[in-house]
Formats: structure tokens, sequence, C-alpha cells
């Protein structure tokens, strides 16, 4: 867990699932659970959050909705996947409305696999997501260092901040 | 008189853990108009009667919904039994019920826990969550799962539990009593949480009956509708169902309050009272004739409907399921009218809304 | 009581025609709608409406052949919209005079009308 080193806010979507995932993953919040003591919160703002959980497969209609929540999401971030639906489809996958799992319309980086998928698997998949969303971070700051210091006017998709840390060693 | 706005609500929103879309017409702050727009979850589930064996049809009617999963595989297996006119031994109804009451306590406490939620009472919500997780292990300990179970089966149920084991769950549900007491005279008597559920959403005896309204809805108006009533295994229980006359969202509270004490008393006596026997017969044969079944989910009442074809094959040409979500919604936009637009998301989630359930 | 609701099977046929006044009866007689759904026929389809009454029910089928449509009971029974939209949508029947009609767009499936026979 060494390398959880910030907060991560979760969003969590409801594709077209049956429920059983979503109680699990409301599950994991409550004190038997309790991911909050890695301070992981669940928001329902996707401008606010580095993790989507998704539960339940896509459909015609809700394609368009988890579509933009994710590109509301900011860089950079990581897709969860929970549950056998929201993997391939599951048990509905022959359903004449089921279009099939997540990855079907935005990327997915983490499988939590079961019907319900449980508590302990929704943690350890996004705990995996977290070691997928740290080494993001640290691909979005090399190229943003790298493209700071190339091309100073091309434009950047996201302010770089810098590590504290390192401008502190700088300045000694 | 202010200008109209509308306001759209959902599909993704903090109170809702489910996608329903509601356009709300405001005025100032008052919601005028509201109306829903579903199937944002429809999969189509019904036409996997057409691919799947009778038998295996089990496994995908559980899975219209994680909450109230036993009931529906209860109301699936009961419209196929009666179709082929098949009586399940005594011991299995039994078992039957005490899952369908842990599954309906697992479900109330859930839905507390959303509520106080709701309401902004986020420790409450902990706390229901927290008590909620004994009646899951209790299950997971009987059946093998935590939230889809599989245990109902055509011709009655998987697996058997001993007595004395039995006796130890309604021992557990003792212990945790106290606990859910103390978690709803907060319900009941905290003035903060009065002041959002006391005259909120009122609906009269009269609306719900016109509306239709089913389950705690109906009970929370002062309409005495229980489908346990006219089921032989409740019969036997001595089974009353409770009945509040305010028909706002504390009446509705209330009600399912009352029914948790209610679900723990009724598996005591179903553990008491417990035949010994075997938990199936056997079945042969396919499905030819047509029947329906009616079961009280922790929502309301639920309506199933079996066809087999008429020569008989081995699938069903018709598997239908009504869920009281279904049944409630229509409720649901007539109590939005008029009512504040902070107070929409305790009148949603006061009538318990399944929407996996009503799009399936 | 000492009724089993579930050993009350009562299936009738209606017509078109019937539809309406036997629906407003059961509304003055304080009968509660309990559903109604379409079953895929050959030529068309089967509308089944329940309705209930002292936990007795009551089941009547409606044969609607392709590109009949029938009347909407949402006059009697409001609620019945979701119902009626839901048919609309799976079965592509026709409901007229309804008091809340979504055209159309209550659910919206991948291929139009799944449930009618191709």
């Amino acid at each position: 867990m060494s390398y959880i080193t910030k907060s991560p806010w979760i969003i969590h979507y409801d594709g077209s699932s049956c429920n059983g995932c979503d109680i699990e993953v409301l599950a994991c919040l409550t004190p038997m659970y309790d991911v909050e003591r890695f301070g992981i919160i669940n928001t329902g703002n996707p401008k606010h959050a580095d993790v989507f959980l998704v539960t339940g497969s896509v459909n015609e209609q809700n394609k368009n909705v988890v579509k933009q929540i994710y590109e509301q999401m900011p860089e950079p971030k990581v897709v969860v996947a929970v549950g056998i639906c929201a993997n391939n489809g599951g048990i509905f996958k022959e359903c004449y409305n089921i279009q099939g799992g997540v990855d079907t319309v935005i990327p997915v980086d983490c499988y939590v696999p079961g019907c319900a998928a449980r508590p302990e698997a929704i943690i350890d998949g996004v705990v995996k997501g977290l070691g997928i969303l740290a080494e993001k971070r640290e691909k979005l700051r090399q190229e943003q260092l790298a493209a700071k210091s190339g091309a100073k006017a091309a434009p950047q998709a996201m302010p770089v901040l810098d590590d504290p840390a390192e401008a502190k060693e700088e300045e000694a | 008189m202010g200008k109209r706005t509308i306001i759209p609500f959902g599909p993704q929103h903090p109170v809702l853990p489910e996608p329903v879309h509601l356009d709300l017409v405001i005025e100032d702050e008052k919601v005028v108009e509201a109306i829903p727009s579903i199937g944002f979850i429809h999969r189509g589930l019904e036409k996997l009667v057409e691919k799947k064996e009778y038998t295996e049809m089990v496994y995908v009617i559980e899975r219209i919904c994680g909450i109230c999963s036993f009931g529906h595989g209860w109301g699936y297996c009961g419209a196929v039994e009666n179709a082929m006119g098949i009586q399940i031994p005594e011991r299995a109804e039994a078992m039957r019920t005490i899952w369908h009451e842990l599954s309906r306590l697992h479900s109330h406490l859930l839905w507390l826990g959303l509520l106080a939620d709701g309401f902004g009472f986020d420790s409450l919500f902990m706390h229901c969550w927290r008590i909620r997780e004994t009646i899951l292990d209790i299950l997971e300990e009987t059946t093998g799962g935590r939230v889809i179970f599989s245990v109902c089966k055509v011709g009655g149920i998987r697996k058997d539990v001993d007595n004395d084991y039995l006796k130890g769950i309604v021992e557990k549900l003792h212990a945790i009593e106290d606990d859910i007491r103390s978690l709803t005279t907060v319900f009941m008597n905290d003035t903060s949480v009065k002041n959002r559920l006391c005259g909120v959403g009122v609906l009269s005896k009269e609306e719900a009956l016109d509306l239709c309204t089913v389950g705690p809805m109906a009970r929370a108006s002062g309409i005495e509708l229980d489908m346990r009533v006219g089921t032989p295994s409740y019969q036997k229980l001595g089974f009353e169902p409770i009945v509040r006359t305010e028909g706002d969202c504390y009446a509705r509270c209330a009600v399912r309050i009352g029914e948790i004490f209610q679900s723990i008393e009724l598996i005591e006596k179903a553990v008491e009272e417990m035949p010994d026997g075997p938990i199936e017969v056997a079945v042969k044969g396919n499905v030819e004739g047509e029947a329906t079944f009616r079961l009280e989910q922790p929502r309301g009442g639920a309506f199933y409907y079996a066809k087999g074809f008429e020569k008989g094959t081995k699938f069903l040409e018709r598997m239908r399921v009504r869920t009281p979500t279904n049944m409630n919604i229509p409720a649901m936009t007539k109590m939005l009218q008029g009512c504040d637009l902070a107070d929409v998301p305790m009148i949603v989630l006061t009538i318990d809304p399944c929407i996996s359930c009503t799009e399936r | 009581m000492d009724k089993n609701i579930n050993a009350i099977q009562d299936f009738r046929e209606i017509t078109a025609s019937e539809l309406l006044p036997t629906v407003r009866n059961l509304k003055e007689g304080g009968y509660r709608f309990v559903q109604m759904c379409g079953i895929t026929q050959d030529d068309g389809a089967i509308v089944m409406y329940s309705f209930d009454k002292d936990y007795e029910m009551t089941n009547y089928k409606l044969h609607v052949k392709d590109g009949e449509s029938v009347e909407s009971i949402t006059g009697s029974y409001w609620n019945a919209f979701v119902y009626e939209n839901e048919v609309h949508d799976l079965f592509g029947i026709e409901f007229l005079h309804s008091a809340l009609d979504f055209h159309g767009n209550f659910f919206k499936t991948a291929e139009p009308t799944p449930w009618k026979k191709k």
C-alpha cells in the first residue's frame, strides 16, 4: 500500500447492473470494509474523481452517459470494471439490449470478477487500479516535463505542478 | 409566480444508487410536474426464456435485482411449479420463508441507510450498514452467497440447514435486535430527521387506491394490502400486516421499521415450527400450461407469470415479472407535484425505488 | 383469511370492443390494476391485463393482430401508462388516447420493437 500517497476519489456509475455489485460497492464504504481508511471517498462529481467504478454492462441508452462521465474526469484516471457484467456482459450477454462489457465503450484498466463481486475483490481491484493510476501520473508528468523543456509554446493539456520536494532540492 | 424551468434529475446523481431520470418542471422552488423516463438499465432478460431452459432460467431471474434476488427466484419457481402442478414439501416452503424474511431484513436496513444518507445523516447510514453485515453473514453461512443466493430451484430448495443451526440464527438476530432498536429510535424520534420526513410527500388513501400502489407505500397510506396475508406459509405464522395512516415519508419509514422487527419474529416462529422432511421433489417433464404467482417483496407485491408452449418444450413461451416499483413510480410522480425541490430526494427515496427490477 | 392467492388462476379472453367497458366496470367495482404485458404471437401479440380485488386476481387476454391498435386504459387507470409505453416500445402496438404517451422514448432499445415476431 506504500504507493498510495494521495486520497483517490471514486465515482461509481451503475451501467445496467442488477444492484448486486452496486450494494457491494457501497458495502466497501461502510464500517465493515471501510475503504475510507485508505483515503478513498465516493464522490458524485466526475470532475472530482480519479477512479471510475462501473458496474453492469453497457446498453444503447447509457453508453453515452458512461462515455461522458469518463471524458469529464481529469487525467490521469483509472477505470475499474466491477462484476462479470461489466467485464463482458455476463449472464445477460445474450440479451437483445446488451452491448457487452464496459470496454466496448471506454478503456478499462482493471477487471474485477464475480457475480456479485465481493467487497474484498472490489477493494483489491481498486488498489490495483491505484497502482496503475500512480504509473499514469508519473508518465503524464514525464510527458509534460518533456513538453516544458522542449517546445515551450506547445499547448499543454494540464499545467504541470512542480513537486514541492523537487523544488526544494533545486533551491538547495 | 416565477418562470418555469426544467431541471433534469439523474441518471447519475449522488442520492441515486441507480440511474433513473426525472424532468422536474420548477416554478421558483416548487416542483410543478415530474416526468419520469426510464430505460437506462433495460436488458430484456425476459426474452432469455427462448435461450435458457426453464430450470436454468432461475439464475437469470435471480439476477433481475441484487437486493430482492431471493424473492424473484421464489416467484419464478412458484409460477413454474403452479403451471406444472407441483406441490413443494413443507420444509422447503418454510426455508423459503426464512430466507425471504432475511432478505427483507437486509433490504429494509439497506434502505434505512440510504434514507439517512439522503437527508445527510452519514453516521446513521454507516450504522445501518454495519448492522446489515450480520444479516449478510447469516445469508452467506446458509446459502453461500452474500447477495445472489441461487438456493431456490423448481421443485424446492437446493440446500438444507439443520435445525440447531437455525436456532443459532435466531439467537444472532436477537443479539442485534437492541442495536436495531437504538438505531430506529433515531429515525422515529430525532427532531432533525422528523423535520425532513413528517408531512413530506403525502399520499392520501384515496390517491394510493387510485394509483394502485403496493407494499409499504400502500400500507403507509392506510391500505391493508400485503401478499403475505394470502400465502399459506405466512398464515401458519399468524401474519398481520403493519399499517399506518399518515401517508407521508415518516409513515413509510415507520412501516418499514415495524417490518424489520416483525421479520425477526416471523423467522423465530418459522424456526420453532420448522417441519422435518425432504426439501425438494423430483421435477419431470416440461411446462405446458400457464400460471401466475404473487408474493410480497420488500418493496411490495410482485407478480410472476410463466407460460409454456402448448406442445411442451424445455423452454417457456413467455416469462413475465412485474415488480413493485413499477406500481409505485406513477404515485411518485404524483407526490412530486407541489413539493419543494429540496424534498425531491426524500420522496424518491421513500418509495424505495428499484430501477433494475422495473426495467429488467 | 385462509385463502391461498396463488391457487386462484383465472384467465379470460376479451375482445377489443369489450375492453374499455370492462375496465371501467372493474375500476368502479374497486379492482386494483396489477399489471399488463404482451405475449408474442405469430400474427401479432396477446396483451394480458391483470386486475385484483381482495387478493383474487383475474387476467384478461386481448388478441391484437399486426397493425391493429388498442384503446388506452389510462382513462380509468392512469398508472397504466408505464405498461402501455413499455408494450408500445417492445411490441410496437399503438395505444390510442393515452393520458401520458412517451412516443417511443420510454425504453430506448438497440433494435426497435425487439419482441415483435420477425
